[in-house]
């Protein structure tokens, strides 16, 4: 197995006016091909800094970071990964066919090779027969599903996704989970998944990158002992809540520095 | 549904319907709104014209009803307020009944000025774009273009029209040519605004998105700049087209032979043709009421292309 990502002393330092800010201190990380990697941690804590630097939106002020062996500029170039925002950013004057499309279009694609695209994505996502309809029109876990769609339409073999359902409810939270398990097994992608919640890295992963803030750095990665098959009941398991449990710790953990400040 | 059946509602019953429907819509405001400004207009045109009608009638020897004085200060040949019905008749008379092919054909002087008004507009259009494309761009241009655009809007357009048209006469260029620059120096201006700020209006997170996809600048500008902006293009255009109307007019008072609204506007004063001066200002603020509503029609439907929420 080859590494997909890997980072070595990774550090990055914002400058503001209220002067530098640590977004990133010394982070070391190796994600193999095929993993489904949570990073988890409170808000400050450089998870969404570091899947930026992945996807070349920020530049690390120290450190190396490789996807797939190439800079991250090179990454972004080559269309390694695709990009799913905390909202679904979806363009308010296309249609969602048009919508997922739009990354073909950019890329180049042939209509032909676009439409057969954003029939199969619709077909992952499970919003067939809603290509005609426009953003507004849907409800946000559609809309949320639509804009994975577009980010697998271009076939990358990495998902980026930054708390992709973190403005959703509790039930259509989980039924996204569930599809995104299933749609992971599906497309054997490495997906790296930016979360606040406990549960739902610990149900996704099979490693969770545990962080804390001021300066972000990683406090734990817990490699998940659970099956790939995981049903939602698998959350009342022993192993599950074991794993839930050392999160939390590795959490509280990072938290204890602030109370020593 | 038909058009016909829209138009034509049948019978008795349909009319009923009809009226019934106005009643309830924005109807009834507007006609007491029109009434009530058309009664103030009569008043005031007794007023103001009765101390020239006393003094005709001292002249003649005659003496009126009040009633009939009335009726006369409603009707004189120049009154210092034309009425209504006398703008409307002047109107009619300059307009339908005239050969459209006279100089004295008040619709042959407004398709004069709405030629020069469309040219002008369009230009400005595509000049305001242009400008807020480079603008947006080049953080240099910005600061070096836009205390000029912003200046040129502050010098009096009075004491620009004469010099751009007298100057382009003078090198052979005349007719509309001349007046459409004039409105595009004012209609540029709106644009230039609207689209800066509808240009830079995508989210960030819009803008990192397509730096994911790895878009060329010119993909970013035509699949999320560009419609992002369109809402602010038609706002600035409607702007635009109204004051394009104002340029094309006062363009027009520094050419009197070449015709237009505005040249209406210029001899009615000369020789005192108050009815004619209200009937070509009537007339351009229909003409621009309608190029106002065309714009809005076009954005309507502009607007259900891009799937803008009803």
């Amino acid at each position: 197995m080859t590494a997909v990502v890997s980072a070595s002393k990774l550090s990055l330092t914002f400058k503001t006016k209220d002067g530098p800010v640590e977004a990133l201190s010394d982070v070391n990380l190796e994600i193999e091909r095929g993993e489904f990697v949570s990073f988890i941690g409170p808000s400050g804590c450089g998870k969404t800094t570091f899947l930026r630097v992945l996807a070349d939106l920020e530049t690390p002020t120290a450190g190396i970071v490789s996807i797939n062996g190439e800079t991250p500029a090179n990454a972004r170039s080559d269309r390694a990964y695709g990009y799913v925002f905390q909202a679904p950013a979806l363009l308010p004057w296309r249609n969602v066919a048009d919508n997922i499309a739009l990354p073909l279009e950019i890329m180049g694609y042939t209509k032909a090779e676009q439409q057969k695209r954003v029939k199969r994505t619709l077909d992952l996502v499970n919003l067939t027969g809603f290509e005609k309809k426009f953003p507004y029109q849907l409800s946000g876990g559609m809309q949320q599903r639509a804009s994975i769609a577009r980010a697998l339409a271009f076939d990358a073999d990495i998902l980026l996704m930054d708390e992709p359902f973190g403005a959703l409810d509790e039930i259509v939270r989980d039924h996204l989970n569930e599809q995104l398990l299933k749609l992971w097994e599906d497309t054997r992608k490495t997906i790296c998944f930016v979360t606040h919640s406990i549960p739902e890295a610990v149900y996704l992963s099979t490693k969770i990158v545990v962080m804390s803030p001021r300066p972000g750095r990683v406090t734990d990665i817990i490699e998940s002992p659970l099956p790939k098959q995981r049903p939602l009941e698998i959350r009342d398991t022993p192993e599950f809540l074991k794993i839930a449990h050392r999160v939390r710790e590795g959490l509280r953990a990072g938290h204890s520095y602030e109370e020593d400040a | 549904m038909s058009a016909a059946d829209i138009s034509a509602p049948r019978g008795a019953a349909g009319m009923r319907a009809f009226l019934a429907g106005l009643w309830r819509g924005s109807a009834l405001p507007v006609i007491i709104v029109v009434l009530a400004i058309l009664s103030f207009w009569y008043v005031m045109a007794v007023q103001m014209n009765a101390p020239w009608q006393v003094k005709l009638n001292e002249r003649a020897g005659e003496t009126v009803s009040a009633f009939a004085f009335i009726e006369q200060t409603w009707n004189q040949t120049k009154p210092v307020l034309p009425t209504p019905h006398q703008i409307v008749a002047e109107i009619w008379e300059a307009t339908i009944a005239t050969d459209f092919s006279s100089r004295r054909s008040l619709a042959y002087h407004a398709w004069v000025t709405l030629s020069a008004t469309l040219l002008g507009f369009v230009f400005g259009t595509a000049l305001g774009v242009g400008l807020a494309i480079i603008i947006i761009h080049n953080d240099a241009s910005n600061r070096s273009l836009m205390p000029w655009i912003i200046a040129s809007q502050t010098v009096p357009i009075l004491a620009i029209a004469p010099m751009v048209v007298v100057g382009l006469g003078a090198v052979g260029v005349t007719g509309m040519v001349p007046k459409a620059l004039i409105s595009m120096y004012l209609s540029f201006f709106p644009v230039v605004v609207g689209m800066v700020k509808g240009l830079r209006s995508p989210e960030a997170l819009q803008l990192d998105l397509m730096h994911t996809y790895y878009a060329r600048p010119g993909q970013v500008f035509t699949l999320l700049r560009w419609p992002s902006a369109v809402p602010y293009l038609f706002a600035s255009m409607r702007v635009g087209i109204a004051i394009s109307l104002i340029g094309a007019v006062v363009g027009e008072l520094s050419n009197a032979a070449g015709g237009g609204l505005g040249v209406r506007l210029l001899t009615g004063s000369y020789n005192g043709q108050t009815i004619q001066i209200w009937a070509a200002l009537l007339l351009a603020a229909a003409l621009a009421a309608v190029l106002v509503y065309l714009v809005e029609l076009s954005e309507r439907l502009v607007n259900t292309m891009m799937g803008v929420r009803p």
